[in-house]
């Protein structure tokens, strides 16, 4: 018997403000804990507005509309009286392009904690190693912790971004396209990460390539002009994909 | 005529329109500094003025623009600050903030005499609080809020929305996101919205006329709802009203004006290169 899943979309339709057609389009999906699932599909898919969706930063943009339901641990997370701060706290999210906030290394880990009331330096200097552990880049900047963020290398940079996520402490991790400025080095040092984190964490990912998606998706859904075409195991959606237009775009006929 | 020819032409013509500004602004300083050199000394600056303002010094009227200065920061930044984060941050595109945004312009366009009538109808009348330097500096402060609120809304929209966003995925509240992110980046751009809002003020003859200027009050002001002298009226005075006045005093007087308002402009441009320095991204 399938333990609940930790994210659960129901009849998802999602359309910006004078679109000729939605952005997505009748998304069911389930999301289960502790795997890697990789949403991926050509632009304009709805992949990134997906993603924005399951932590509301979609919210910030105006004259949007949205049908069916989005289930976190059960709980419907656009139902009325939800805490949308502490929903983005449990639900992290990692950008396409790392942008480091305009300050230290260490500041740029220890924003999120602060904002919601940790002020114990011990307690922040913990939350900084460890983050900073996670995210594979501990050994690398340790001794740089009060320089500038963006002093640091691209690879560095995303990897930080990383960092400052998991010291919020959230569950379930999405990441837009992390990789997309990153050398084959760093992109393999995140890769790497994600594949530690997934251990305590859900993760969500739109990834930067197909062949990126087949390296690490254990569940992977192929979106298409705001529509699911597949979602299956990595394993099988990659090799044997049930649905033409999934195995047009894996073998690269369109896309 | 080839391309390289009108490039050239056109170049020429820029380089002569921009030139043709810096050259009144440079003639204006070194014209008032040969005239009024003659009459700074230290007596000048800190002695009271006397025989009919020919003699003595300008003390009052210094201390009461400086003072003016800053009662109308007090009475405006607040103000417009708030406002300005309200319009760039909170307001959404209703016909409210249209309404108000058209008020602020319009706003910046009044006559500043205008303002000095109305000051003196609202403050120094209906609200009783006569000819004072409160009067004066609420006065001064309204005719400063479009300004500084026109150019600390654009500071703060010049801040780019990713920061906001990824203050607000890391569990930022609204707030927060303004307070610990926007405001900070966007303070230089702020600063420099007030010192020029402050400038003008400080040099502003109209709206001070009715509400707080005095024609010769040989002291400093006691209170905040004292009279003071205040140099651009006092130039005013001893351009004008004063006959036999010695024309040394006045262009003194006028350099001091000068002085003091240019000095606010190094101050502005060099916190801007202080934050700039510091900015790191």
């Amino acid at each position: 018997m399938p333990s609940q899943p930790k994210i659960s979309i129901r009849d998802l339709t999602f359309s910006y403000h004078g679109a000729s057609r939605p952005a997505l389009n009748g998304i069911t999906l389930d999301i289960q804990a502790n795997e890697i699932t990789v949403i991926f599909g050509p632009a304009q898919s709805g992949t990134s507005t997906l993603l924005r969706l399951l932590n509301r930063l979609n919210d910030l943009i105006e004259g949007t509309t949205m049908t069916g339901q989005i289930l976190l641990d059960g709980q419907d997370i656009y139902a009325p009286g939800v805490n949308v701060v502490e929903l983005r706290r449990r639900v992290g999210m990692v950008f396409a392009l790392p942008i480091p906030l305009p300050a230290t290394v260490r500041e740029n880990i220890t924003y999120g904690p602060r904002l919601s009331g940790v002020q114990d330096r011990h307690r922040l200097e913990e939350i900084v190693e460890r983050s900073l552990r996670a995210a594979a880049l501990w050994d690398e900047v340790k001794d740089r912790l009060d320089e500038p963020a963006n002093a640091l290398s691209g690879g560095q940079q995303q990897r930080l971004c990383l960092a400052r996520v998991l010291a919020l402490e959230p569950e379930v991790i999405l990441l837009d396209n992390p990789t997309s400025g990153l050398d084959p080095l760093s992109t393999a040092k995140v890769e790497g990460s994600l594949q530690e984190l997934k251990k305590n964490y859900t993760i969500v990912m739109v990834p930067h390539s197909i062949q990126q998606a087949a390296r690490i998706a254990d569940k992977a859904a192929f979106l298409l002009m705001g529509e699911l075409v597949e979602h299956a195991p990595g394993g099988e959606l990659f090799t044997r994909p049930r649905d033409k237009r999934t195995e047009d775009y894996i073998t690269g006929r369109f896309g | 005529m080839s391309r390289q020819t009108s490039q050239r032409i056109a170049f020429a013509l820029l380089t002569v329109a921009a030139v043709i500004v810096v050259v009144p602004i440079i003639l204006v300083i070194i014209y008032i500094i040969i005239q009024g050199i003659g009459a700074i000394n230290w007596e000048f600056l800190t002695a009271m003025p006397c025989h009919g303002m020919r003699e003595g010094g300008i003390l009052p009227a210094i201390v009461g623009t400086v003072v003016l200065t800053f009662g109308t920061a007090i009475a405006s930044i607040p103000l417009a600050i708030g406002a300005a984060i309200y319009l760039a941050e909170y307001a959404r595109d209703t016909w409210l903030t249209r309404l108000i945004r058209l008020a602020i312009i319009n706003l910046a366009g009044i006559p500043s005499v205008v303002y000095g009538l109305f000051g003196l109808g609202l403050f120094v009348l209906f609200l009783n609080l006569g000819t004072s330097i409160i009067a004066g500096s609420l006065t001064l402060g309204l005719m400063t809020l479009p300004v500084v609120i026109s150019t600390a809304e654009e500071a703060i929209l010049s801040v780019p929305q990713s920061f906001r966003v990824v203050s607000i995925s890391l569990g930022g509240t609204r707030w927060q996101t303004i307070r610990y992110q926007v405001l900070p980046q966007a303070l230089p751009g702020i600063l420099t919205g007030i010192i020029l809002g402050l400038e003008r003020a400080a040099g502003e003859t109209a709206p001070i006329l009715f509400t707080v200027a005095a024609f010769y009050l040989p002291r400093l002001p006691r209170s905040p709802f004292d009279q003071t002298m205040a140099l651009p009226y006092h130039l005013y005075v001893i351009s004008t009203q004063v006959p036999g006045m010695p024309i040394d005093v006045q262009y003194g007087t006028a350099l001091v004006l000068l002085a003091l308002v240019l000095s606010m402009n190094v101050v502005a441009t060099l916190i801007r290169s202080h934050f700039r320095r510091r900015r790191q991204w």
